[in-house]
């Protein structure tokens, strides 16, 4: 029994320590784009760990033990908010015990409050489908949000860390001078995509279109987060006859059938994109999620076809 | 832009009609007349120059009015958008903080082999709670209003009342939660749903199937909601470990019933631990391990005696269940849009000693008690899969094992065990087949089929089409 009692508490004193020896940051991100964000600001003063995966929807997932460990771990939860993480962050905060991270706290940031959203509904009907109160919550496809979100992240991370102030601001200062020379250069090389037609699986690349001047005319979802229907693919075979699309987009982690069928009976080319970090196997930081995605786009749009 | 360009051909046609008349005259008329004519056409033409460059300008700014009363019509309209924004992300007035409100509705159409007002599950002490299946023939099932938000830094507060098809009102849960403890403590008060096992806690609008495991009915009363506190630690490790333990008033079955205890303290315990973690990308699993200790003081069921007299018998023991529970959510690189499965499985053991009291009524042989020893047991296995969008199979199996329950009164005493045939020893067995289709995540209608072997010796064929609908607030789903 003395025995147990002694290896319990060595266990416990060396979990302990090896507890206070990693003290680094702890970044909970419910999106891979905010954990990469959070990794460029915080180097390795941060240990950032991203709850969802490129391949997996935002909008739905499971609120799994093992989230709720990590927030409850956590320093910093950084999500993108906009009621895209309703259905799950909220029960990580309750369950976490984990009085840094609840809502109002500088542990709880929401990078949608950064940004001017767009497609705030002026009605607010569950019958129009899976719409956003605060308006469209996918704003990492716009590269001149991250700039803001980057912003106010590393104020935030100066906040809840303050010895590591001055190196967030130092790091944050020389990612943002990289950050806007890839959206001039990215800009220049997107000016032949301005003003062309293009057909979305989900709207989640309002951001994007609004950024590229990329002009959206139909969506594969007949309403936001309804599956597409063989019936509104039918409709939209017909609508692509009188108005053709440039390309039809669609994310990693949505079916690609529906795209696939549409574009193999119009004839437009289907175009994966990244959507997040790790949307692509080029995909593998911020810089390369534009990268691949621009270069995606115009290679479509030059008809030279796109997997 | 049209008006000049409708009147400049005709006042041109006009000049140069005038110019040619004259000019024909002009042949015969002299140097001073001719002299005159140009300047009578010069001023002609002067003037009407000045009439057109009138009008150019007038239109100039006419077009500049309108010009100026579109793009201010546009920034009314971008600051009617900004204000609706504003108003969408926030109300003002009273209702301001108005708590999360949503509700569920049900209803159930029925269509049993068997009359579900007669369900009873053999080998068990009947539970006084709900555990008959739903009604036969169309019928409304529990609709349920919730209240939460939270109510400072510290607090989160929630309010479910249930109101049944017999317009009742009860309170499902009323409790209130921490927010602002650290460390990993969370603290838990009111009315709550116990964290025994795994299928307790959740809410009925969530089950995968149109009612409870067989053994969440014989040894939770279908499901048990305790007046009393929970403290719950979760470890500071990546690995999900989480300690907790319930304080209850132990007003309802096993323990209880409500009225029979008059003291001080608390009536029933719950200690409780769970592990969880993911494999890989695609899978989550929780296990658990439960103990729910309370004291039974007077569990009252009817039976039908040798005689054949219907007798009221009465149970007061100490009750200890353990239960052990264990889910697995599965989905392809954790993506559940398409397809998913999850399984999900509990086993339940309980003893119970203390004493019977055979027909406290005296209607029949007479009261009298003995010494009561039961050792009891039941597990479920279900699992769901989606396999496609918005469409879901399921199965699900029970069984139960009522052992063989000890009665001081036939052991040694004047009773035989035909006196309780309700508590002979017997081992019931459901299975039940499910599909359901949700258009949303707030809808969901189901189908369901059971062949339920609860009654010795009758196999009750259950047959239910259900819907389930949230509207209002968003709430989030459990693991």
């Amino acid at each position: 029994m003395k025995k147990i009692f002694i290896v319990m508490a060595g266990t416990l004193a060396a979990m302990m320590a090896a507890a206070s020896a990693v003290a680094a940051i702890n970044v909970f991100a419910c999106e891979p784009e905010w954990a990469a964000l959070a990794t460029e600001i915080g180097g390795d003063r941060i240990n950032a760990y991203s709850a969802t995966t490129a391949l997996q929807d935002p909008h739905r997932i499971e609120a799994r033990p093992s989230l709720i460990a990590r927030v409850r771990n956590a320093d910093l939860v950084v999500c993108t908010g906009s009621e895209l993480e309703i259905g799950w962050l909220p029960i990580l905060l309750t369950q976490s015990g984990n009085a840094k991270v609840q809502g109002g706290r500088p542990g709880n940031f929401e990078a949608a409050q950064y940004v001017s959203r767009l497609e705030i509904p002026k009605v607010l009907d569950r019958a129009m489908g899976d719409i956003h109160p605060g308006g469209n919550p996918h704003i990492q496809t716009d590269p001149r949000n991250i700039a803001k979100v980057a912003e106010a992240l590393i104020a935030r991370l100066a906040q809840i860390d303050a010895p590591g102030a001055e190196s967030y601001r130092s790091r944050g200062k020389a990612f943002l001078e990289r950050w806007q020379a890839a959206i001039a250069r990215w800009e220049q090389q997107a000016a032949p995509l301005r003003g062309l037609p293009v057909v979305v699986h989900h709207k989640a690349w309002t951001y994007l279109e609004a950024w590229l001047g990329l002009r959206e005319v139909a969506t594969l979802e007949p309403q936001p987060g309804v599956p597409p229907s063989p019936s509104h693919l039918a409709e939209l075979v017909e609508g692509m006859r009188r108005e053709p699309a440039k390309f039809i987009v669609y994310s990693a982690y949505n079916d690609p059938k529906a795209a696939g069928f549409l574009s193999q009976r119009t004839g437009v080319p289907a175009v994966l994109l990244p959507f997040t970090v790790g949307g692509t196997e080029s995909a593998r930081d911020l810089f390369s999620l534009f990268d691949d995605t621009l270069s995606r786009l115009l290679s479509a749009a030059q008809g030279k076809g796109s997997k | 832009m049209f008006r000049s360009s409708n009147r400049a051909p005709a006042i041109a046609a006009l000049t140069a009609s005038l110019f040619f008349s004259m000019a024909q005259d002009a042949c015969a008329a002299s140097d001073d007349d001719l002299k005159e004519l140009r300047e009578q056409v010069r001023q002609l033409k002067d003037l009407y120059e000045k009439k057109i460059n009138e009008l150019e300008a007038r239109l100039k700014q006419a077009e500049q009015t309108a010009g100026q009363a579109k793009s201010s019509a546009t920034a009314a309209q971008t600051t009617a958008e900004q204000a609706a924004v504003q108003a969408s992300s926030r109300t003002a007035g009273e209702g301001a903080f108005n708590p999360g409100i949503s509700a569920i509705l049900n209803g159930v159409y029925g269509n049993l082999s068997q009359n579900p007002s007669n369900y009873r599950i053999n080998g068990f002490a009947p539970t006084m709670g709900e555990v008959a299946p739903p009604n036969r023939g169309l019928g409304l099932g529990e609709s349920e209003i919730a209240f939460s938000a939270n109510i400072d830094r510290h607090f989160r507060g929630t309010l479910i009342a249930a109101l049944s098809p017999e317009d009742t009102v009860s309170v499902e849960e009323a409790h209130i939660q921490t927010l602002g403890l650290s460390n990993g403590f969370t603290l838990k008060a009111g009315r709550f749903f116990s964290g025994v096992g795994y299928h307790n806690e959740i809410h009925a609008h969530a089950w995968d199937f149109t009612d409870a495991p067989l053994a969440n009915k014989v040894f939770l009363g279908n499901q048990l909601a305790e007046d009393g506190f929970q403290v719950k630690w979760i470890a500071p490790t990546d690995l999900y470990a989480n300690i907790g333990l319930e304080f209850g008033r132990g007003r309802k079955f096993p323990g209880g019933p409500d009225g029979g205890r008059m003291k001080n303290g608390f009536g029933s315990t719950n200690l409780f631990a769970h592990l969880g973690g993911d494999w890989g990308t695609g899978a989550a699993w929780r296990v658990g391990l439960s103990h729910l200790r309370t004291r039974v003081h007077d569990r009252a069921f009817n039976d039908v005696d040798s005689t054949g007299t219907g007798v009221t018998n009465s149970i007061g023991a100490a009750s200890r269940l353990w239960v052990i529970d264990g889910v697995l959510k599965w989905a392809p690189n954790g993506n559940a849009s398409n397809t998913s499965f999850k399984l999900q499985g509990e086993y339940f053991r309980r003893t119970e000693d203390g004493q019977l009291t055979y027909d406290t009524a005296a209607a029949s042989l007479g009261t009298q008690s003995g010494s009561y020893l039961s050792k009891q047991s039941g597990w479920y296995l279900q699992g769901v899969y989606q396999f496609q969008p918005e469409w879901r199979v399921g199965y699900r199996y029970d069984r139960l094992d009522s052992g063989t329950t000890g009665l001081g009164l036939v052991a040694n005493g004047p009773l035989t065990a035909a006196d309780f045939p309700i508590l002979a020893s017997y081992k019931p067995i459901r299975n039940t087949m499910m599909l359901d289709w949700s258009a949303s995540e707030f809808s969901r209608v189901r189908l369901q089929f059971a062949r339920d072997r609860a009654r010795a010796g009758i196999a009750d064929n259950q047959f239910f089409l259900q819907y389930i609908i949230s509207m209002g607030a968003h709430g989030g789903h459990k693991f």
